[in-house]
């Protein structure tokens, strides 16, 4: 284990977040009294050692948000607490103390093309003011972490694009934060090395205990690395929590996203979602004890945070459908009947992405 | 043309090397100085835009206007209405050592916008990383903005050299000497075809060598 890193805090508060966000507001003013909302009333709460991911378009606002935590972006209103600490009460060296605990990762890894690897990943030890000789060891160790232990006399323009932001994670973990924020971190990578750059994250996420807050609009990532997630929309979380928990809701729009089901314009269609359980048995007892036709349309069954999780589209037919969909919630199936389809709003996020 | 210079080279030779020697000396210490003081120059106009590192519209538009008075004044009026700034530096108000004031005057604010232009060619994301790793402002310009734009300085300050060299053929108007003076006083005035010819292959060489050597030297520090 990395004995730069704090261990899994013991002395933290348990019920406190180790980001704690509330009621986040940031406007933006364009001039000549235009303005506008970034940020709509944000509630964010992230776990210490989770991995919580916010899903959403370009101009959601998702970015913003990731901006308040550190503070590159002030907010308008709200508060912003990390590790307890009131970030928006901070300003100057304390801020910028402040800021050495959080790691941050970037879209286009914003490197310094002037340095080698190692000089990289050494710059934010220079910046807290570490001995050189301290310096070299944890620039090696940390290379050694993220697997390019024979990169460090690189430079950045001979490196691939996973290369890069393996050194952008190495020197985000340099001065031992506690907090990861990644910024769209994978969107310029391709499909196999996103992967892989996320398989790294967990694994700093399990043998580190570092909290990670990520921001995507790739679904992959969701449900590739996420304890938690948020649905965000127009400066706003539409919706929030830890991931099977969102899915299993009946009018998860984050499964909608996730999960994408085609349309069938006929009656009687429901949506069935169900984690952590199998249904064949549920619906052929639906045949048997209710006497209705279930007629399967789509299907698909996936692991998402460990655990299975299925959607299906099932057409009901029969004197008792009613009845049938009691028992099927009863059983703990999220059930949605076509009459009480997702508010129209447009507000799913994206299908594209890994 | 060979025969007549080597016939002629014990009056031409110390001609045209002490021009060269004038050349250099101008050229080198104006532009040692136009580095000393148009690098900070450029850094605050660079800093003092707005939504950069340290946003003061109000005294970004007087450093604009003093630079762009500076860049449009002709360098032969700027050298006269210097005189006595010059003199108060240098004691003297003719000769290659006077040349150095204005001709470090008026690169300054040339300097100073190509260093500005390369600025804010590093890219924002390399800025806010180093915000986000808890770097101050003068830990930015010094270890990001500076070594990021390290490249584009040395190849501004190699144009700002070529221009200095051609600037110091007017030194001559103050006695300042130099391969531009030599060439209208010894060659066009006289009407010595040879001598405005060597110096302007002197000329030629010496500007070549220089856009050579900063060419080379960006090359070697770019790692893009």
């Amino acid at each position: 284990m990395d004995p730069y890193l704090p261990p899994v805090a013991r002395h933290v508060r348990e019920r406190e977040p180790l980001i704690d966000v509330q009621n986040l507001t940031k406007v933006y003013d364009l001039g000549r009294g235009r303005t506008v909302q970034a940020l709509d009333g944000v509630d964010l709460h992230v776990p210490q050692g989770q991995v919580f991911g916010i899903l959403g378009r370009s101009g959601a606002g998702k970015s913003t948000l990731l901006r308040c935590v550190n503070l590159l972006e002030r907010p308008t209103s709200g508060s912003v607490r990390v590790d307890g600490q009131d970030m928006t009460a901070l300003r100057g060296a304390a801020l910028r103390r402040a800021r050495r605990g959080i790691g941050m990762i970037h879209q286009h890894f914003a490197l310094l093309s002037s340095r080698t690897v190692a000089g990289n990943v050494a710059f934010p030890l220079e910046v807290m003011g570490t001995p050189r000789a301290q310096r070299a060891r944890r620039v090696a160790e940390l290379l050694d972490v993220v697997g390019l232990g024979d990169r460090g006399g690189s430079y950045p323009a001979q490196l691939s694009g996973g290369q890069k932001q393996r050194v952008g994670i190495a020197r985000a973990l340099a001065a031992g934060p506690k907090v990861l924020l990644s910024d769209e971190a994978t969107s310029a990578l391709d499909p196999e090395t996103t992967g892989s750059i996320l398989d790294l994250l967990r694994r700093l996420n399990r043998e580190l205990g570092l909290t990670v807050l990520l921001i995507t609009h790739e679904m992959g990532v969701i449900k590739r690395v996420c304890d938690s997630a948020a649905v965000m929309h127009d400066g706003r979380f539409l919706e929030s929590g830890p991931l099977p928990e969102l899915l299993a809701a009946p009018d998860s729009r984050l499964a909608d996203a996730l999960f994408p089901l085609p349309t069938v314009d006929l009656p009687g269609v429901v949506t069935l979602s169900y984690a952590e359980r199998a249904t064949e048995p549920v619906l052929s007892a639906l045949t048997r004890e209710f006497d209705v036709d279930v007629n399967i349309l789509a299907g698909t069954v996936e692991t998402v945070a460990g655990a299975p999780y299925g959607r299906l589209k099932v057409q009901l037919t029969g004197e008792r459908t009613a009845e049938a969909l009691e028992y099927l919630r009863a059983r703990g199936l999220a059930v949605r009947t076509a009459g009480d389809p997702l508010a129209a709003d447009g507000a799913e996020p994206t299908g594209e992405g890994a | 043309m060979l025969t007549e210079l080597a016939e002629r080279w014990d009056e031409l030779g110390p001609l045209l090397f002490d021009g060269t020697y004038a050349t250099l000396y101008m050229v080198g210490w104006s532009t040692l100085f136009t580095a000393l003081f148009g690098l900070p120059l450029g850094v605050l106009l660079y800093a003092t835009e707005r939504g950069r590192l340290l946003p003061a519209p109000w005294l970004r538009a007087v450093l604009g206007a003093i630079v762009n008075i500076g860049r449009s004044v002709p360098f032969i009026v700027l050298m006269v209405a210097v005189l006595t700034f010059t003199r108060f530096i240098t004691g003297t108000t003719i000769g290659p050592t006077a040349a150095i004031v204005p001709l470090t005057l008026g690169a300054i604010p040339f300097y100073a916008r190509l260093v500005e232009t390369s600025l804010r060619e590093v890219g924002r994301d390399v800025i806010e990383a180093a915000e986000a790793m808890g770097a101050g402002r003068g830990t930015i310009v010094a270890k990001v903005l500076l070594p990021e734009a390290l490249p584009g300085l040395i190849a501004g300050l190699t144009v700002t050299v070529v221009a200095l060299v051609s600037y110091s053929a007017m030194a001559g108007a103050i006695g300042g000497g130099g391969l531009g003076d030599v060439a209208i006083r010894f060659g066009y005035q006289r009407f010595d075809e040879l001598v405005l010819l060597l110096c302007v292959v002197l000329l030629v060489v010496v500007v070549q060598l220089l856009q050579s050597l900063g060419d080379l030297a960006a090359r070697r520090l770019s790692h893009r």
